[in-house]
């Protein structure tokens, strides 16, 4: 029984057009999972970056590296092992929510309130996607109106 | 030079030594047909529907090594098209199609006969592009020849809209090609290759299996050199038929779903498998768990993600099969053909077991003779295209191919209606041989009306129909797991193909015994035209050795004499 692990994946692209369908369209076509994916470009380059969070059997992650690098505009491909990962999530509140528990709260988990208006108060995080897990799950009992998450980004170490 | 868009297109076909493009006209397209008109370099060749006039440039390029080129507009001219590029791109075909798309003004706008192209051709070509601004056609259209020739060869689309065609820009094509993102690896690793020879060295029953890829890479007479130094046998996939010559004492045979008993047994017994551009196909491993099971894995070839993906290498080498041959031919010493001798001898063995052959237990042709006798009556001087389908597993089984790109057939895709506009390309680059393309009475309405074509520009494809009156295979497989409820297989309802050839300026004969097809056959040789030989066939035989779908290689239905 081949079992399947988180994965995530760094991709460099030639920035240009219609280069993210390539890359999403192999992963549907032939039927791999994304679980997230980001993209940007990288500064003072032809090229962007993407993240992209997968899962799959060993053999399954091997064959998307392999798919993914034989994409014309793909110029390298990580699989990474050792690597430091962090997410971004904003969240809003009520304005009648306990502010101060919520600051504390994004403190605890790399963030902070980044703005207040008469309805609503809106927070950002940024930490390991796990413990953004647990955040979003913390800040339940405050009535969150609406949530977003950036899907991951990734260093190898 | 100060030209436009669409003369970039006819200088850059030039440059690059296209003497044949296969197409059809649209609105999109028309700036670039005007050029065609204009000059006399290349031949362009009016196919009557643009799918085949892809399969035409399929049977071109497979023929000739040289990179295929159709042209066709935008909308439905280009869907038309995509069941060619699916083909070619399944089969690792070098294709350039180039299609006319909408002025850059009305993408978007659902304008008339547009359609998302590079959306569509995405997932069935090896590159494509959308040509934006005719500064950048040159660089393209390069690239596009560059990308379909080079690594695991395929095709590449490149989409034109058609105020880009219009455009003047400066045309220089003399660039130096630069793909930071493109660099096919073609050296085989020198010390994996040399740990690969030393695992044959060791090995007891080692097995050459051999696909397509050896084709592709014009290493056939490498390969055979280095089969007949180490006195190693050999099984061919379907796409590899030709690489070794029929007659070959080491060609053990064709294997996989209708390969023969000797090849599925060899494959199974094998201590040590010598893949060379091959993939592993299901239609070739059977159940793959079962598949070769005290078996090593030497695997060549070009792309590294066909490796490891289906069944584990334990020597991956990636690389040019004819570069790697070539390094593996100058690491002999080791190698001892005498170890292999009883190998050797059971495989013969296996071979006098269960013969590929059929049995004359009907009053109608058998199939299988059709094929041998063109075999014996034509042999080396035919190139041979198939159909898909029953007849096209005869074709691999029973036709004596003697060398490389003689056997042109949809492996990967199967797609009906290929032969027939592969056999009009595959004469248009071969013109010495007789282009023979086998086929079924399904099939050839698939793509029947390309007797125009052939007529027209005189290119005399001999097709042979062996009519069944059934879509054979399909029947096969109800009758072996549907308990013979023949839904939707059934033709007797059927065309006169006699009257058909000749109402395109063809010629046609019916044939029902020996005598007739060997007078039809030959007629129709000297006379160098386009031919239809329907030969009636027994209704009820079916293709064997037979791998049922998922089944395990060495389990396999074998040929049962008919009672009569």
């Amino acid at each position: 029984m081949e079992i399947s692990e988180r994965r995530v994946i760094s991709v460099i692209v030639i920035n240009e057009a219609s280069v993210l369908s390539r890359v999403t369209d192999l992963f549907s076509g032939r039927g791999y999972n994304i679980t997230s994916l980001t993209v940007a470009p990288i500064p003072e380059s032809r090229y962007s970056r993407l993240t992209i969070v997968t899962s799959g059997s060993v053999r399954v992650i091997e064959q998307i590296t392999k798919q993914l690098h034989k994409l014309i505009p793909v110029l390298k491909v990580y699989e990474h092992a050792d690597l430091v990962e962090k997410e971004m999530a904003l969240v809003k509140f009520p304005a009648n929510e306990n502010i101060t528990d919520i600051s504390t709260l994004c403190g605890a988990y790399n963030g902070k309130i980044v703005n207040v208006g008469d309805n609503v108060i809106i927070t950002m995080i940024a930490d390991e996607p796990k413990r953004v897990d647990n955040f979003l799950k913390l800040i339940q009992k405050y009535n969150p109106k609406e949530i977003v998450r950036s899907g991951a980004v990734a260093l190898e170490r | 030079m100060q030209i436009s868009g669409a003369q970039m297109v006819i200088e850059a076909l030039i440059a690059e030594g296209v003497d044949t493009v296969f197409g059809y006209p649209g609105g999109a397209i028309m700036n670039v047909y005007d050029e065609i008109y204009k000059q006399d370099k290349f031949h362009h060749i009016l196919t009557r529907h643009e799918q085949a006039a892809v399969h035409a440039a399929e049977g071109y390029a497979k023929a000739s090594g040289k990179v295929g080129v159709a042209m066709i507009t935008s909308g439905p001219g280009f869907t038309n098209a995509v069941t060619g590029l699916a083909d070619a791109y399944m089969d690792s075909i070098p294709l350039v199609v180039i299609s006319g798309q909408v002025p850059m003004s009305l993408i978007g706008t659902d304008a008339f006969q547009e359609i998302d192209a590079v959306g569509i051709s995405r997932s069935c070509t090896k590159h494509n592009y959308l040509v934006t601004d005719a500064k950048d056609l040159p660089r393209v259209l390069k690239e596009a020849f560059y990308i379909a020739s080079t690594g695991r060869p395929g095709p590449v689309h490149v989409d034109i809209p058609k105020d880009v065609t219009a455009q003047i820009e400066e045309f220089n094509y003399d660039v130096e090609l630069d793909l930071e993102t493109y660099k096919p690896n073609v050296k085989g690793n020198p010390r994996q290759i040399k740990k690969a020879m030393e695992a044959i060295a060791k090995a007891k029953r080692p097995l050459f299996y051999l696909g397509g890829g050896v084709i592709n890479s014009n290493a056939a007479y490498e390969v055979r050199e280095l089969i007949q130094k180490t006195g190693i046998p050999a099984v061919e996939t379907f796409m590899a038929r030709g690489v070794l010559s029929h007659d070959d004492a080491l060609l053990v045979g064709m294997l996989g779903m209708h390969g023969s008993y000797a090849s599925n047994m060899a494959m199974s017994e094998t201590d040590l498998i010598i893949g060379l551009g091959a993939r592993f196909d299901d239609r070739v491993t059977g159940k793959l768990s079962e598949f070769a099971k005290n078996a090593g894995v030497i695997h060549v070839d070009i792309d590294p993600a066909s490796i490891s993906k289906l069944v584990n290498a334990d020597y991956p080498i990636v690389g040019d099969v004819k570069n790697v041959v070539l390094e593996m031919l100058e690491n002999l010493e080791y190698i001892n053909s005498d170890r292999y001798a009883r190998w050797r001898e059971s495989i013969k063995n296996f071979n006098q077991l269960h013969p590929l052959t059929y049995y004359e237990d009907s009053d109608r042709l058998k199939p299988q003779w059709v094929i041998q006798r063109t075999g014996e009556l034509l042999g080396d001087n035919a190139n041979i295209s198939t159909d898909v389908g029953q007849h096209q597993m005869w074709s691999a089984q029973f036709y004596p191919f003697s060398r490389p790109r003689q056997f042109m057939s949809s492996g990967g895709l199967g797609t009906m209606g290929f032969g027939f506009p592969a056999a009009i390309g595959v004469k248009a680059a071969a013109p010495e041989k007789t282009s023979v393309n086998f086929t079924g009475d399904g099939s050839i309405l698939m793509n029947v009306q390309e007797l125009m074509t052939a007529v027209e520009k005189k290119l005399p494809v001999v097709n042979i129909i062996l009519n069944n009156n059934f879509l054979g295979m399909v029947r096969q497989w109800q009758t072996l797991f549907y308990d013979r409820r023949y839904s939707e297989t059934d033709l007797s309802i059927q065309p006169d193909f006699v009257k058909l050839a000749e109402a395109f300026g063809g010629i046609g004969y019916r044939v029902n015994t020996k005598e007739e097809f060997d007078a039809a056959l030959k007629d129709a040789v000297e006379k160098d035209v386009v031919a239809f030989i329907e030969v009636i066939v027994d209704r009820y035989e079916n293709v064997m050795p037979m791998v049922p779908a998922g089944g395990s290689l060495f389990n396999m239905m074998l040929l049962e004499k008919k009672e009569r």
